[in-house]
């Protein structure tokens, strides 16, 4: 305790005086602003739909989508050369029977996490911040969830047996068990999708009413002047006027509409809680030592947040340095939140990683303990049972617990190109931790006769490729196309949203 | 009253007068029918003075457009909180019910008998349970705000006056319908006048019945 006479005066803290692009005060009392440059209404209707109303700034990301698409087709190839030939395209064997495609599966379903925390999570705990990416973030979800649902429907081998999984009535009278948690799966990862898509959909109906009003407006213009109607207004006119469902901006429709939000980010918040605690009983309801632990749940959904906030780094951080005026929108001190994001979940995965050796060693049973020190941690040229995975487990480690240590410096969490290098190495840890999940503990389970080492084979791999194209075609025509930053949110946290000369002048 | 005249105004010539939004009480200069004035505002003050003026006059068919959510409107337009948090309630409930029914019809109809457990035991089917309760919560939510707001309305006589495209941008905008049992050309035109709107107060017209 400091020892200060009441009646000295305190020196005041303010902030250090390197204030970024402005939003970095530190000084309790200023406000630091979500909009940089005083953007007015007109101006963030303006850039935002310009975004979507113009080519993309840059011809880069063209190509970009070209390659995309082409990953994506290339995959949907091997998909189908799977689909004709079977699963053994793929490097599974008898005893590692899951590899990469459920590597794959819990990779993408972790990833399409963070679009719902953030448009659900902070949305109830009224972090505004969340204007600048829960838009982007949203549709990620969408996406990633396509991804990942892929992976299963493809690996059960005859697809034409899918329709298994739903309680269907059939003439065997066979239903399905709802006791294995696969199939809580399926109901897990089909509801996430469609709560989703209807949560982002009903955030877009005011944004793609402005679409729809201003190329409205365009047309009336060109009308007036007797020149042509311009197709892609045309276009735009009646699609988004039809998804938009008519939307005039009613406060009593607004009213509603908040009301109904709210509620979708309620329901929202355990459901995607509950998703990645359900992938994480595939493994946990399972014999299997590495898998069977009453950690996976929170570790999972974890994992999850730190993936999912990893990706959309990852992709915004070069989207706000190539499109003009995003960095009013999409500020430093945004970044700094998800770094510091990143930071306190890299943590809590840091501290699940080291809880499994503890209980590995605390609970005596020499198989989990086992899996733990000899197919993961202690490298193989360290000790003749040692793990052959050593280099998997440890790239893990380093990506996912070592690299957002760094984050404890502020000069780091407000460097866009630290954040996008930490947010890559992320990423490539999660794909990793899955990989050291599944594979190491399959790959030696309790009889020595059957190990074996797991080989991707070009299939598995192209398939990887793929379904990474398959994401970021789909990103790259939302960011072409659609308004990827929610605009009546973005207003309405501006300061000229508010009343000022009235009674109630508690700061909102 | 919404009448089905209103979402298709196309259907006007084929449906019944029962079926039909009565005629405008009021008419234009030239004759045309008459949907309603609106007032123009700039700012969120200026709206939401002038919203609170109507209010407090005692109009009951108007309505306050914004280009975002303005906190507080309720008060400010005096509507009460809406019910809709009370449909997703109870459909949510009947999601998971069903949901539960389902397991359980389906576990004793096709019994698997894992490690000697009752078949149909409900705590496995507690996944599934919540999973399907959201599910069913989450269309209930999202189909009662387009009920009750009356959407998908393509059509509106409102979205035939250019200027009230700029509700989607940065303007506000304050709509008395000539439904409204107070509404008055001369009076009501004075009222919005009163609140010094953004240039003229527009006749909203309908369209020819």
């Amino acid at each position: 305790m400091s020892a200060i006479h009441p009646d000295q005066p305190l020196e005041r803290v303010v902030a250090p005086d390197d204030v970024g692009d402005g939003s970095l005060v530190e000084d309790p009392a200023v406000r630091p602003p979500l909009v940089l440059n005083n953007r007015s209404f007109g101006e963030l209707t303006e850039i935002v739909c310009g975004y979507a109303e113009n080519p993309y700034p840059d011809k880069r990301l063209l190509l970009l989508l070209g390659l995309a698409a082409l990953c994506a087709g290339v995959g949907g190839l091997m998909i189908l050369y799977l689909i004709i030939t079977g699963v053994g395209v793929w490097g599974l064997t008898n005893q590692v029977d899951w590899a990469w495609d459920i590597t794959n599966f819990v990779f993408w379903i972790g990833i399409g996490h963070a679009g719902t925390l953030i448009s659900a999570i902070l949305c109830l705990f009224k972090q505004k911040w969340r204007t600048a990416v829960n838009r982007s973030a949203e549709a990620m979800t969408i996406f990633a969830v396509i991804c990942a649902g892929l992976f299963p429907a493809i690996h059960v081998g005859r697809i034409w047996f899918i329709w298994m999984v739903f309680p269907l009535p059939n003439s065997n009278a066979i239903w399905p068990n709802f006791r294995s948690p696969l199939l809580w799966d399926v109901f897990a990862v089909s509801t996430y999708f469609t709560v989703s898509l209807l949560f982002w959909y009903m955030g877009l109906i005011p944004d793609m009413a402005s679409l729809r009003d201003r190329a409205h407006r365009r047309l009336l213009g060109a009308r007036r002047r007797g020149d042509k109607p311009a197709l892609p207004d045309l276009i735009r006119a009646y699609v988004f006027g039809a998804l938009s469902a008519g939307w005039r901006f009613s406060s009593r429709h607004w009213h509603r509409y908040e009301v109904a939000y709210l509620i979708l980010a309620g329901i929202s918040t355990p459901l995607v809680l509950s998703v990645h605690s359900i992938v994480s009983f595939d493994f946990a309801t399972s014999v299997t030592p590495g898998w069977h632990t009453t950690i996976f749940p929170p570790y999972f959904v974890a994992g999850a947040i730190f993936g999912g906030f990893a990706m959309v780094l990852f992709l915004l951080v070069p989207a706000r340095e190539l499109y003009p005026n995003m960095k009013d929108i999409l500020t430093l001190r945004h970044l700094e939140n998800m770094a510091k994001i990143l930071l306190v979940t890299g943590m809590m995965v840091g501290f699940a990683y080291s809880m499994e050796f503890f209980i590995a060693w605390y609970s005596g049973n020499e198989y989990e303990s086992w899996v733990f020190a000899h197919n993961r941690a202690i490298p193989i040229w360290l000790s003749e049972d040692g793990a052959p995975y050593w280099w998997a487990y440890w790239t893990m480690i380093f990506c996912n617990v070592l690299s957002p240590q760094i984050f404890w410096k502020r000069k780091f969490r407000t460097n866009p190109l630290a954040i996008w290098i930490v947010a890559l190495l992320v990423t490539i840890g999660m794909w990793f931790e899955r990989f050291v999940i599944i594979v190491t503990s399959l790959h030696r389970a309790f009889i020595p006769g059957e190990w074996h080492m797991f080989y991707p084979t070009p299939v598995d791999i192209l398939t990887f490729v793929g379904s990474c194209g398959i994401f970021l075609t789909l990103f790259l025509l939302f960011m072409r196309f659609l308004p990827i930053f929610a605009i009546a949110e973005l207003k309405a946290v501006t300061p000229q949203a508010h009343r000022h000369h009235h009674d109630d002048e508690e700061a909102h | 009253m919404i009448a089905v005249t209103d979402y298709f105004p196309f259907l006007k010539p084929f449906l019944p007068a029962g079926l039909q939004a009565p005629p405008s009480r009021f008419r234009t200069s030239d004759g045309k029918p008459v949907a309603g004035l609106l007032a123009q505002f700039s700012t969120v003050d200026a709206a939401c003075d002038a919203a609170e003026k109507v209010r407090d006059e005692g109009y009951t068919v108007w309505d306050l457009h914004s280009p975002f959510p303005i906190h507080g409107v309720e008060e400010v337009m005096g509507f009460k909180r809406t019910k809709l948090p009370l449909i997703s309630g109870v459909v949510g409930l009947t999601g998971a019910g069903l949901a539960w029914l389902m397991q359980w019809w389906m576990s004793q109809n096709y019994e698997i008998i894992v490690q000697g457990k009752p078949p149909t035991a409900w705590e496995p089917f507690v996944p599934i349970i919540f999973e399907l309760g959201v599910l069913l919560t989450a269309f209930a939510t999202l189909g009662a705000m387009f009920a009750m707001n009356g959407l998908p309305r393509p059509h509106h006589p409102l979205f035939a006056h250019e200027p009230f495209l700029s509700a989607s941008d940065d303007k506000f905008f304050v709509y008395i319908e000539a439904r409204d049992p107070k509404f008055d050309m001369e009076r009501t035109r004075a009222l919005l006048e009163s609140t010094s709107p953004d240039g003229e107060v527009a006749v909203i017209e309908d369209e020819e019945a």
